[in-house]
Parts: structure tokens; sequence; C-alpha cells
């Protein structure tokens, strides 16, 4: 079983002040998998997250990754296992432009010697330039970021997690406030860049669900609602009760 | 050769020290008298802690209300140099203990206490006059920054620090002498300081001194560090969430920050002749950040200027009118922060865009470093930390 799985969490809880905000959670991802994470608010979906990344830490549980486990680590330890999460808002440097953005985002020069002293190398300006193309900012690489348009700056952040070249991927909410078109794009982008990884979205927006899910996970209240492919979870009677059926 | 001077911010950011240094050492050496030289020599000694701030906070967003603490240390560590040498036993015959510091046999002292030992030596001294703010910057800056205190806090705690730091020099007045400081320093090797000619010699070693923190400041913002510092700024979550130990990397440019300040204090003791607590309390450290905030924050060379215009616009109106200056300074800061967030170099990187149209198509989009007036036009003036 440990072989197929990339991330195994496992009997995972958290609370704050008492309010468990994740309660005896098991949760498991296959390599080259990608799921989706549903749920109505405070159901625990960012906590999840925050908590394999690093940014909150558990009161009880395992989270293994690659058969590591990432509760004993720091957040730029996980990184650099293999770990990339992509926040709610869109966390970009708005006064540096969109290739420093990369190339800040790049492997290597990530301690204080190697960065005052770094090059970049022909084969990081090609990276740059490979994954421009593929979040669709080719003409905007020399433009500050803070003059992206919202949903660019989404992309951008997908970008500067793909030149980590993560072999797990987390994404929150990454279509939130795109218009039509923009969440098309999206839905092409992640359904290219699902090759070789895997990825974890959460998600409101039903219709971009269906585009790129296959097998859905609802949360409820820190717990595990309901799994599998999603024409099964949306008849699920419980899931409609607590979250589509409004 | 071209990428010798891009690591240094380019041509223009290299015209600029140029400039700096032909007025430094050129100009101003054959327009003034010695006294007044040497009171420009003691202004450029604040100019290495202003430097120190660009880079800690204009780009780093480390507000650090006691940069009078480093360049304390590092005056403190010269000062008790030069005071042992002026202390040999022939000098100070008359006192109950001879060839221990006046102001040690003043206060019932029989021997020299061990720390003052190695001072001895001026080897051990200069390598101490970074060493000590270095360390000292190191443990502060570890200890807060690995428990993620940052913003205002870290202000008060670094103010605080300074607060305490007098207090304790001022209380250990045998060990250190006092709120008088440590005062009649004569020699350095058995060269007399005290003479014109020994001020001209300090005066240029000053300017080269602070050219070189002038280099080093342009090479760490123009690498991919500076940058760095620029994300931890706006975003220190994502750049912790890209692989990056952020403390570490606060911790390195507070303890830089510190090393430059605790030269310019070194080279204000060989200047001014003595060192007292005065210039390291809270006051002349908040004086520091604003000598920095008038030149501009984000631009190691308009700081550098603005720590000279500021302290030499200080002695000139504290000498007429000594009780309008803090009054002064106050307005100083508020004006600077709300209508010259960039201070002095962000006016003049302004009007040389708009006096200079051309300048801007011509020079091609540069993948290196977003220029200032790329940054302005985007309305996204560095914030404040909070």
């Amino acid at each position: 079983m440990s072989n197929a799985m990339i991330l195994e969490v496992e009997d995972l809880g958290v609370s704050f002040d008492g309010f468990k905000a994740i309660d005896a959670l098991n949760f498991y991802v296959e390599r080259n998998e990608l799921r989706v994470v549903i749920g109505p608010n405070g159901a625990g979906k960012t906590t999840l997250l925050d908590l394999i990344c690093g940014k909150t830490r558990a009161t009880s549980g395992k989270i293994k990754f690659k058969n590591k486990d990432l509760t004993k680590l720091s957040e730029h330890q996980i990184v650099h296992a293999g770990v990339g999460r992509k926040f709610q808002t869109p966390s970009i440097y708005e006064n540096l432009t969109v290739r420093q953005n990369l190339e800040l985002s790049s492997p290597g020069g990530r301690t204080v010697l190697s960065s005052l002293f770094f090059r970049r190398t022909a084969r990081l300006n090609d990276r740059i330039q490979e994954i421009a193309e593929t979040i669709y900012l080719v003409d905007e690489l020399d433009l500050s970021a803070g003059l992206l348009s919202h949903g660019q700056k989404q992309w951008l952040e997908i970008g500067m997690l793909l030149i980590q070249d993560p072999e797990l991927l987390m994404l929150d909410e990454p279509v939130a406030g795109m218009s039509v078109p923009e969440r098309e794009a999206t839905a092409a982008l992640l359904n290219r860049i699902k090759e070789n990884r895997a990825v974890i979205v959460i998600e409101h927006d039903m219709d971009f669900v269906k585009d790129i899910g296959r097998k859905v996970t609802v949360l409820h209240q820190g717990k595990i609602l309901a799994e599998g492919p999603m024409e099964k979870v949306q008849s699920d009677e419980r899931v409609i009760e607590v979250y589509l059926g409004h | 050769m071209q990428r010798l001077t891009k690591a240094f911010g380019g041509t223009s950011g290299l015209i600029q020290i140029a400039v700096i240094a032909a007025i430094l050492m050129i100009v101003l050496p054959a327009t003034t008298e010695i006294f007044r030289l040497n009171l420009f020599g003691k202004y450029l000694t604040y100019a290495f802690v202003a430097v120190g701030l660009v880079l800690c906070w204009g780009y780093g967003g480390i507000l650090s209300l006691g940069q009078g603490v480093f360049f304390g240390l590092g005056g403190y560590c010269m000062a008790m140099f030069l005071k042992l040498e002026a202390s040999t036993p022939e000098a100070t015959k008359i006192q109950t203990t001879p060839g221990i510091p006046d102001f040690m046999d003043w206060n019932q002292l029989t021997e020299l206490p061990w720390f003052w030992e190695p001072f001895h030596s001026f080897a051990f001294t200069v390598f101490a006059v970074v060493a000590v703010p270095a360390f000292f910057a190191w443990l502060i800056g570890y200890a807060m920054f690995k428990r993620r205190v940052g913003g205002v806090y870290f202000a008060i705690i670094t103010q605080a620090i300074a607060v305490i730091l007098t207090i304790l020099i001022v209380g250990q007045q045998g060990y250190t002498g006092g709120i008088n400081g440590i005062t009649d320093l004569r020699t350095l090797l058995g060269w007399d300081i005290r003479t014109d000619g020994a001020k001209y010699v300090l005066y240029y070693a000053c300017c080269i001194a602070l050219l070189l923190c002038l280099l080093a400041g342009k090479f760490i913002i123009n690498s991919r560090f500076g940058r760095l510092l620029i994300a931890m700024r706006d975003q220190e979550d994502r750049v912790r969430f890209s692989g990056y130990d952020v403390a570490n990397m606060k911790v390195f440019v507070f303890v830089m920050a510190s090393v430059f300040a605790a030269i310019g204090g070194a080279f204000f003791t060989l200047q001014v002749g003595f060192m007292s607590p005065t210039f390291i309390g809270a006051v002349a450290s908040i004086e520091m950040v604003v000598f920095c905030a008038v030149g501009g924050r984000l631009s190691v060379v308009g700081a550098a200027c603005g720590a000279f215009i500021v302290s030499w616009a200080k002695t000139s109106l504290s000498d007429s009118f000594p009780q309008i200056w803090p009054v002064v300074m106050g307005a100083l800061f508020i004006g600077v922060v709300m209508f010259f967030p960039r201070g002095l170099a962000g006016l003049v990187s302004d009007y040389g865009s708009k006096l200079m149209p051309g300048r801007k198509s011509r020079s091609k989009p540069s993948t290196h470093k977003p220029d200032t007036a790329s940054r302005s036009a985007a309305g996204t003036t560095p914030q404040e930390p909070a």
C-alpha cells in the first residue's frame, strides 16, 4: 500500500482552544492522482493543507509523504521534500517582475551564501520560459507582478510552484475570483500539470470540479463525509444535506 | 566586466558611487579647512549606519530602533584600545594605580578588568570592532527571528536593548567610564590622532571604508539575496513555503547592518576622539533611522547622503537654537513618511526621469532589477512593516 500512496494522513487531529478543526482524519493520495477536496465553510479544508505543509502543527496523528513523517519537519524542509502549496489569496511578490518571481522560487540559491553569489544559468532561463508558456504569461515576463490581473496572479503563483517541480502540489481555491474564460484556461492548465505528480485542489465551484475532478473528498466538521468519484459523491444524501443542497 | 558592473547595479549605480567619491575625496577637502572636514568625517560615520538600515529596513522590512547599540559597540571597542594606549604608567604616574585608565582609578579600581586585557592588541581590537557587534546582533536576531518576532515588536525590543545598554554603561562607571564615556584619547600605535595631518588621513580612511560599504550594499541589493529581501518584506509566508529558511536570511541581513554600524562607530571614535553613551542610546538610535528615511531607505547612496545632510543640519541648527532641533527632527520624520516615503533618493529619481524623458524608453527592459520609475508607476511603494 505504501508504494502506491504518495501521501498518507493517519489519525490526524488538530484543535484550536478545544475546537477540533481536524478530527481523527484518514486521508490517502496516490501518485499521479488529482484529488479535489470540497466541503462547507469551516469544514477544515484549508487547515488540512496547513497541516500538510507545516504551517499549522498537528495535535495528534501522522502525515507521511513518501514514507517521511512531515509532522517533524520545518516548513522549508517540507518544501525540499517535494511539497508545494498555493495559498488562497494570490501570494506573489508584487514589487518584482514575473521573471524574478519565478527565479526566486526556483530551487538552488536557497541559503544565504548561495543566494548572494547566485548566477542565472541558461538552463534556468529555459525553464522560466517553459513555465511562463504553461501559465500563459510569456508576454508578461518583464512586467512588475503587481500589474497583473487577479487571474494572472493566481497563475503566476501556480508557476512559482511548478518551477520547484514538487511531487505533491496543493492548490487552495485556484479559480476563486476568476472570469469564465480564465476558469477554463485554469482547468486546462491543471489537466496538463497533473502529469507526473499528485495534485490536491480545494474548490467550491462545482462546474470547475467536474472539469478536473476524478476522485472527490468531502470534508465536514474536520472529518471525511464521503469519498469517491464525482457522480457518486453528488448523489450521496448526507453530502446533499450538508453541502450541495443549498 | 559587464557582469561585474551588473553585480553592483549597472553603470548608473557605479556612476553614483564615483560621484560620491569625487565629492568626498576631492571637492570637500579642497574647499574646507580641517576643522570642518573633521566634522564632515563625523557625519560620514552615521552614513555607515544608514547604509546598513537600507538593507535591513528598506529592503528586508526589519525596523531596528537599536542600531546605536552596534555603533556604540564598535566605537567602544576602538576607544578601549586607544584609552589603554593613552594610559601608560608614565602618563598616569600621579594615579593611585598607575597604568590603568584614569576613570578606573577615580572609581577605586586597582587593576585592569579581564575584558579590557585583550584590547592591548590592535589586531584583536580590529577583529573585535566587527566580531563583538556581529555576535551580539546574531544573538538578538537568532532569538527573535527563530521565534518569528517581527514588525513593531522587534523595533520595540531593539529600542529597549539600546536603553538597557546605556543604563549599563552609565551604571558601571568604573569599567566603562560612565556617562562621560571614554575620553582623552591620544595615539593610535604611537601616531598622534589629534594633529591636523592625522585628521586628514582618518577622514580619507573613513571615506574609503564608506565607499566599500556602499559597494557591498549595492552588491547585496543586486544579488538574488537582495530580491529575496524584498520578497520577505512583502510576502514572508510565500518565501518560507518556497523552501527558504526565512529566519536565517533575516539574521544575516541584521548582522550585516550591525557590522556596518560598528565600522562607523569605530571611525567615530577615531575622528571625534572620544565615545560616550549619548551616541548610542534610544534617541541616537532613532536619529539614525531618521537619517536613513530622509535619504531614502531604498537607496544606499541616498541614505548615506541623508545621514550626512541631516547631521550637518543638526549641528548647524543646534548651534544657534538648541531647543528647536528635536522638534525639527520630529517634523522631518513625519514629513518624509507622509509626503515622500522614498526620501531624497525618491525625489531625485522622480525628477530625474521627468527631466530626461528619453532615458526610460532607451533603457532596455531590465531583467535584473525593477527600476524605480516602473516601480512608482505601478503605484507599489514599499509598505511600512506592520
